[in-house]
């Protein structure tokens, strides 16, 4: 078996050192009636590499990946372009087999990466410090809810309607066993940005530990998040701010400029691709004061024995290992590769790269709006946008989705598969363009909405 | 022989390293110094070409930017050049054995890493109307499949994307299992050698957490569980086999005990690789385990993840099971999501642990290894593990401390302690030496319940020549650590950096790069 080195006459001599006859032996504690006399019936046995190949690249071409087709998906899940140096980097065997940097002497690689990811990552969302990545955005959302939690010492948080259905879904699942209180609301497709605003400032209150916004929200409005970071200030209130698509700040003020007190987001959209999902990268950034009560890990920067910079994983005073059930969060593992995606992406961007993608993606995302508003009873729900706006269908949009799908156009996101039964947002349809969108793509989502209305 | 043109003859070198000049770089030949990337970079070099925007009038809601970030970038030559000088600081099981105990630090076979790469699997949207993912849905209920059958469990939650939240969600079924009868339960009791996430966990669900002792063999001591156990008790988490390396040889008793009352009884996967494919934990009585398939189906570790920790559940904790989840009807795969969760029968799910549907790129991986090994590879994996384990527990237990050695064989992992060291010497000491001798160093100090413990893990994707080599290196570093060699103390000398001072590092912490004022820069 080719990952198997050990040979026969191998074991033979290994069992003789030990002293045992068989390895039978080895499992002489397992109860007799769990110990399996054989291979697992059921299973296939093993198979060659070609074998295997064949067989997942049939599966793998069951799927309408992205790049098959005109494509608009988007709702916290962006395609974009990933140079391929990013690939050829993560795929270097001593990142990619290496593990946590418990040995910091022998992992300065992987902890300089990290000290660098978490400066881009706080200097990108404004904030003093950020941590070496949680698992993504949705989980980072709910341990900033946790976070603000702990320093207000309030139960009480108000989610905008803005912020992504499934992160509202996490974190409500999580509060009903942890006894969290979270106020939720559904988005409007009539609304505006500063009626959401005004919304939220009514509602926070001196119970209030943090109030959760998405910016850009789900339905891609932007929001000026100043007023709102003063209201719960002046409540004693903490701003958390989330963004699921990072690649908005190369043009956007960032969460923590406007005041936000915690910043959390997906990082996906910046080296890592779609993957169906997963793995992501999240992303959680905050201001200095608050470090101490920051989840996951975090690369220092110190001095070795000779007196050498190098970085070592600090403050795990906070962490698992350490505090056990006081801990900060029960997280170990991170998204570690993808955030080395992540900072080789935004190495190779650089502000100016950024900068120039975010004005690209805005652009085409303004073209794309004039072009389909145009399609009859199609209109615009989004006040204000970044690359993702809201179309309101003049019918439901989950068939026309799937109508346009089976004709080879992915039209977007149907707002009825993200709120099922919400009636009032069942013909909102979701539309990304990004830098991987031609005008000929959007010329044949056009027609082929025109024809799925029709 | 071969000839010499140049007429240059070798000499055996007169001076050591520690007294060669410095040289003007600060490089040692192959030993690459590299700046940090914001003293390398600027905000106005970049590494990729963007077509020209179109000109548009801004729909931004005039919240444009008007300060710079602060986002220095390189041309791709120096940001290439730049990540690969610094991956040559790191070690990786590519580069050699790597026995962390606990993290099952096996190869990681290429061929996963091309199947993840498959445009099918890797560029395929999460929110892909379901007849366009079908594939996707198939791979999934694939992997599912298989870890239902390796682990003799009916129930599965493929979402979970690490260890430490593949316990949360076991928590959780757990919880929301008592609470559909009406049965609050307060208390988790974990054992005082379990991994640090366990009690994490328990707290993190919002339960107390009490701990469970070991008796002198290592193991979880019985009575003192059965003491503990009472009707105020959601569940216990066991690892096994356990941090100590030991099979719990009372698991069926401890389950009986726990359900007696009504709890249940979660198992910690993390040492699945010492089982895998030889004991199905459903034998056990187990109703719930994580299962990393980071260290028992090699994906990669990645100096940190992504990990990726599916739960198979038993029939009681089944149908609790968060969202969302595969099923197969017909030929046709259904992701039931929140939308389908009452017309397919599944209004006990207990809710949603993250956007979308989990760690896919990992399924792929771990689809390609449990497929190349198949139900033969997969047992001579755990048969080979455990032998490794043992021929390094019984060749070095002359020369180290093996508190447990007298307990029977070990599984997958070694456990030393430092007793016998000379004093002021401990594990740090041996650890350090050990990266001169180029290996990346054992686990440290856990469990906690072994003082100055060691743990081994060689795993089974390690030759006999390999594991040969750690044994005479490890016996030497050992030997040094108990004859008080002052030179031990200043290792690693052969490494990027000499020991870090991590205790400076926590007192003032520096976590992000400053700028220097700018009289500095200018300079």
């Amino acid at each position: 078996m080719r990952y198997l080195p050990l040979q026969p006459e191998d074991r033979q001599a290994m069992l003789g050192v030990i002293g045992a006859s068989s390895v039978d032996d080895l499992f002489v504690d397992v109860p007799a009636a769990a110990r399996l006399d054989g291979p697992i019936r059921d299973l296939p046995m093993h198979q060659s590499e070609q074998a295997v190949e064949r067989q997942l690249t049939a599966l793998a071409r069951k799927n309408q990946a992205a790049s098959d087709q005109p494509f608009f998906l988007g709702a916290g899940a962006y395609r974009h372009h990933v140079p391929a140096s990013v690939d050829h980097i993560i795929q270097r065997g001593e990142f990619l087999t290496s593990y946590t940097p418990y040995q910091p002497e022998i992992a300065q690689g992987t902890l300089q990466a990290l000290f660098e990811f978490q400066t881009q990552v706080a200097r990108l969302f404004g904030c003093d410090v950020a941590n070496a990545s949680m698992y993504d955005g949705s989980t980072a959302c709910w341990e900033a809810i946790v976070m603000a939690r702990r320093i207000t010492k309030r139960g009480k948080a108000i989610l905008s309607g803005g912020l992504h259905p499934h992160y509202v879904s996490v974190c409500t699942t999580m509060a009903r066993f942890t006894g969290d209180v979270l106020e939720t609301s559904l988005p409007s497709l009539e609304g505006s940005a500063e009626k959401e605003m005004a919304k939220l400032i009514a509602a926070v209150d001196g119970e209030t530990s943090c109030v959760v916004v998405q910016n850009p929200g789900i339905l891609g409005r932007i929001a000026d998040l100043s007023e709102l970071a003063a209201a719960c200030h002046a409540k004693g209130a903490l701003l958390v701010a989330v963004v699921t698509e990072p690649v908005s700040l190369g043009l956007i003020r960032s969460p923590g400029e406007m005041g936000a007190d915690i910043v959390v987001g997906e990082g996906q959209s910046i080296g890592v691709g779609l993957n169906f999902g997963g793995p992501y990268v999240g992303l959680f950034a905050c201001a200095d004061k608050h470090v101490r009560q920051m989840p996951g890990r975090l690369a220092g920067e110190t001095v070795d024995a000779a007196g050498q910079r190098g970085f070592v994983l600090t403050l795990s005073t906070r962490e698992q290992h350490i505090r056990r059930e006081k801990a900060t969060s029960n997280i170990c593992t991170n998204s570690g590769l993808c955030a080395l995606a992540f900072t080789v992406h935004m190495t190779l961007l650089g502000e100016k790269g950024l900068r120039d993608l975010a004005t690209l993606n805005h652009a085409l995302a303004v073209e794309a709006v004039e072009v389909l508003t145009k399609v009859p009873g199609v209109e615009l729900c989004s006040d204000s946008f970044f690359n993702e706006f809201i179309l309101k269908l003049p019918k439901e949009a989950r068939p026309v989705v799937r109508d346009m799908a089976e004709k080879g156009v992915l039209g977007g996101v149907s707002l009825g598969r993200l709120y099922p039964g919400v009636e009032a947002l069942e013909k909102g349809l979701v539309v990304a363009v990004t830098e991987t969108t031609t005008r000929d793509d959007v010329q044949a989502l056009a027609a082929a909405l025109e024809e799925a209305l029709a | 022989m071969t000839v010499n043109p140049s007429g240059w003859r070798p000499e055996a070198p007169t001076n050591d390293i520690d007294a060669a000049p410095a040289t003007f770089t600060g490089n040692k030949a192959l030993m690459l110094e590299e700046a940090l990337l914001f003293e390398i970079g600027s905000i106005d070099r970049t590494g990729v070409d963007l077509p020209e925007p179109p000109k548009v009038a801004s729909r931004l809601n005039g919240l444009e930017r008007n300060r710079t970030i602060g986002l220095p970038g390189l041309s791709e030559p120096e940001a290439v050049r730049h990540y690969t000088r610094l991956s040559r600081q790191n070690y990786g099981i590519d580069l050699g054995f790597f026995p962390l105990g606990s993290c099952t630090m096996k190869h990681n076979p290429r061929l996963n890493e091309k199947m993840a790469r498959l445009p099918g699997f890797a560029d395929l949207h999460p929110l892909t109307p379901v007849d366009g993912t079908q594939g996707a849905l198939a791979l999934i209920h694939l992997v599912g499949e298989w870890l239902k059958t390796l682990t003799g469990m009916p129930g599965i939650a493929m979402s979970p994307k690490a260890g430490a939240h593949g316990e949360l969600c076991g928590l959780l079924a757990i919880r929301a299992a008592h609470e559909a009868t009406g049965d609050a339960r307060t208390t988790i009791l974990v054992p005082e050698s379990a991994h640090g996430t366990n009690p994490a966990t328990a707290a993190f669900a919002g339960y107390a957490v009490e701990s469970i002792p070991a008796t002198a063999e290592g193991r979880v001591d019985l009575d003192a569980l059965k003491a503990k156990l009472g009707t105020h008790v959601a569940g216990v988490m066991i690892t096994n086999p356990n941090t100590c390396g030991l099979f719990e040889r009372d698991m069926i008793e401890i389950a009986d005990a726990i359900h007696a009352v009504g709890a249940y009884l979660y198992c910690d996967g993390a040492n699945f690789n010492a089982i895998v494919g030889s004991v199905r934990p459903g034998d056990l009585g187990v109703d719930a385990m994580h299962i990393n398939l980071h260290k028992t189906f090699s994906t990669p570790h990645g100096g940190g993840g992504p990990g990726s920790g599916p739960v198979v559940f038993s029939e009681a904790l089944a149908p609790f099971a968060p969202l969302p989840f595969v099923e197969q009807h017909g030929d046709a795969f259904v992701l039931v999501e929140e939308e389908t969760v009452a017309e397919e029968h599944h209004e006990k799910a207990f809710g949603r642990m993250v956007a979308f549907h989990g760690q896919m790129g990992m399924f792929v991986r771990a689809a390609a290894y449990m497929m190349s090994h198949g139900a033969d590879g997969l047992r001579q994996v755990s048969e080979d593990a455990v032998l490794s384990a043992n021929y390094i527990l019984r060749s070095l237990e002359d020369v180290l401390d093996a508190p447990f050695g007298a307990s029977g064989p070990c599984m997958h992992e070694a456990l030393f302690s430092d007793d016998g060291m000379a004093p002021g010497f401990s594990t740090l000491d041996i650890a350090k030496g050990l990266i001169d001798e180029g290996f990346h160093p054992m686990t440290m100090y856990f469990p906690l319940v072994v003082h100055g413990a060691m743990l081994i893990e060689p795993t089974e994707t390690e030759s006999k020549a390999a594991l040969d080599q750690f044994i005479g290196a490890l016996r030497s570093v050992a030997e040094r650590a108990k004859a008080g060699d002052p030179a031990l103390k200043a290792a690693p000398i052969h490494a990027p950096r000499r020991r870090l001072d991590e205790t400076a590092a926590a007192r003032k912490p520096v976590l992000v790069y400053k700028d220097p004022p700018l009289a500095t820069a200018a300079e």
